[in-house]
């Protein structure tokens, strides 16, 4: 334990020294997220999947479409959900069992960026009012650790999303029944993309990598959406940040995640 | 929730709210320090129809051991809701908002504690929420700081917390449970403002650039306006007449 303790000491001070050399450890701009791969309809028998690469971190993402019944209170609208996990061989460290309060919040964290977008317009997914609705499972599974999954999950949904086709399904009978051949594709309104940021000591690197997320002192992840606004937004970490930092990062992550978004776009014309 | 009701007025033409505060007026708020007996440290607050009990515990020896720090002592947050505290009955486990919650909290409070004077310890805080109406993490997170800072436990700073929002195209102070429920958007903001740091910030709901920047300013300054309560509420219990 106490080896371990010390190399993380003398890693967060060398990246720390760069940092106040203007430098990252990978070499990359502060303002650089790491080279982001995105592979389309990876998991064929799912609706729609991506499988994604960020630096080393890598995700799955598959998504389910089936029928549902609506929450009691929302009979008009069709369901998202988006889950994460991290699996026992993503990490040394990750064990199997109920899951961490870390992984809790990733998976509410990217479940809300993508629902606060209003990225599927969930009114078009109602089979029967108050009887039967859609439901769109974005399920993510973390198989490579290197940092930030926040936007690794996000962006594999996002991917996955966009490429899914969703079956049709007819109120017949009191039950929904499957129309053979009538695949469409989601009703997908905007494109959100986060961006997560940490703080080391004054600096705000965007897209920490595994020793970066290791040594940060905050972080912040900002969503925006296809038209430059804000919709989603988690600070995280044990320190804060000022004012005129938070003002920042609101940039940064606007700036960054339009070049992200076109990543996402390509993958999507890609797969088509 | 709370009641969905489509007709309600969110924003009058005069710039009064649904329930008649101005757009950059906070609800009701009344803190007070202590009142728990077996507590180390605790506080009440009433915030608008929010009631909650923070009651902390420590330093004190870390069970499991294994959770023990050497270098430092840990913090530990558990925000908790009664099944009686909403509308309708909520399961009494602990649900994975609250987990998130409690986690959030606990990184909020950790920058304000002092925790390094006390390694191989852990500081406790049990939030219990007794009534919620919208807004329960900031109004907790206001009470654990009191809380803390009546158990006597070395502090930085206290973080005061309220949220800002977006109702009816407008940026406003400490949205309710109404307007968040039919409003556009929520920023729950906890911040230091001895050290000028925001340590707590999310956000649901669609904001300009402009709006954005608007919204933290907002929640700044009225964590300011609970800054100055939650000292009054520590002055009143270790200063004033009727301490206890």
């Amino acid at each position: 334990m106490t080896s371990i303790s010390v190399i993380d000491q003398l890693k967060k001070a060398q990246i720390l020294e760069l940092l106040e050399e203007g430098k990252r450890v990978d070499g990359r701009a502060f303002d650089e997220p790491r080279k982001l791969i995105i592979e389309t309809n990876a998991i064929p028998h799912a609706n729609g999947s991506a499988r994604v690469r960020l630096g080393d971190t890598e995700v799955i993402c598959g998504v389910k479409i089936q029928p549902d019944r609506p929450f009691p209170d929302t009979g008009d609208k069709g369901l998202f959900i988006c889950t994460a996990e991290l699996l026992p061989l993503s990490h040394p460290t990750v064990e199997t069992g109920p899951p961490q309060p870390h992984v809790i919040e990733l998976a509410r964290v990217v479940d809300r960026g993508i629902r606060e977008s209003h990225m599927i317009d969930v009114s078009q997914l109602v089979i029967e009012k108050d009887k039967s609705v859609i439901g769109v499972f974005a399920d993510n599974v973390v198989v490579d650790y290197d940092g930030n999954l926040f936007d690794a999950c996000s962006y594999a949904s996002t991917a996955a999303l966009l490429t899914s086709k969703t079956p049709k399904w007819n109120w017949v009978d009191d039950k929904p029944q499957l129309v053979e051949g009538g695949e469409t594709a989601l009703p997908i309104s905007t494109i959100p993309v986060s961006v997560t940021m940490g703080r080391i000591g004054n600096h705000i690197i965007v897209d920490p990598n595994g020793d970066e997320w290791d040594s940060m002192d905050a972080r912040i992840t900002i969503t925006s959406d296809s038209n430059g606004n804000i919709c989603a937004l988690q600070k995280g970490g044990s320190d804060g940040f000022t004012q005129d930092q938070i003002n920042q990062c609101g940039e940064i992550s606007i700036r960054v995640g339009a070049k992200i978004r076109e990543i996402l776009k390509e993958s999507q014309k890609g797969s088509q | 929730m709370g009641g969905r009701n489509a007709t309600m007025v969110l924003l009058d033409e005069n710039g009064i709210r649904c329930d008649g505060r101005k757009i950059d007026e906070p609800r009701r708020i009344m803190i007070k320090a202590g009142g728990l007996k077996n507590a180390d440290g605790s506080a009440y607050i009433e915030f608008g129809n929010n009631k909650i009990l923070v009651g902390v515990f420590g330093p004190r020896d870390v069970h499991p051991k294994h959770m023990s720090n050497t270098d430092t002592g840990i913090l530990r947050v558990r925000y908790h809701m009664e099944p009686f505290s909403v509308t309708e009955r909520k399961n009494p486990a602990p649900s994975r908002r609250e987990i998130e919650i409690s986690k959030v909290i606990k990184e909020a409070l950790e920058p304000a504690v002092m925790l390094e004077k006390f390694p191989r310890t852990a500081v406790d805080v049990f939030i219990e929420v007794l009534q919620a109406d919208g807004g329960t993490r900031c109004a907790a997170l206001t009470a654990a700081s009191v809380a803390l800072a009546d158990a006597g436990i070395p502090m930085r700073d206290m973080v005061a917390s309220i949220a800002a929002g977006k109702v009816a195209d407008t940026i406003v102070l400490d949205v309710n449970n109404e307007e968040d429920q039919a409003g556009q958007a929520d920023m729950p903001i906890g911040y230091m403002p001895s050290l000028k740091k925001i340590t707590l910030l999310q956000l649901d709901g669609i904001l300009t650039p402009e709006e954005y920047k608007k919204c933290v300013d907002v929640g700044v300054q009225g964590c300011k306006i609970v800054y100055e309560l939650q000292k009054k509420a520590l002055t009143d219990k270790y200063f004033g007449k009727g301490g206890d």
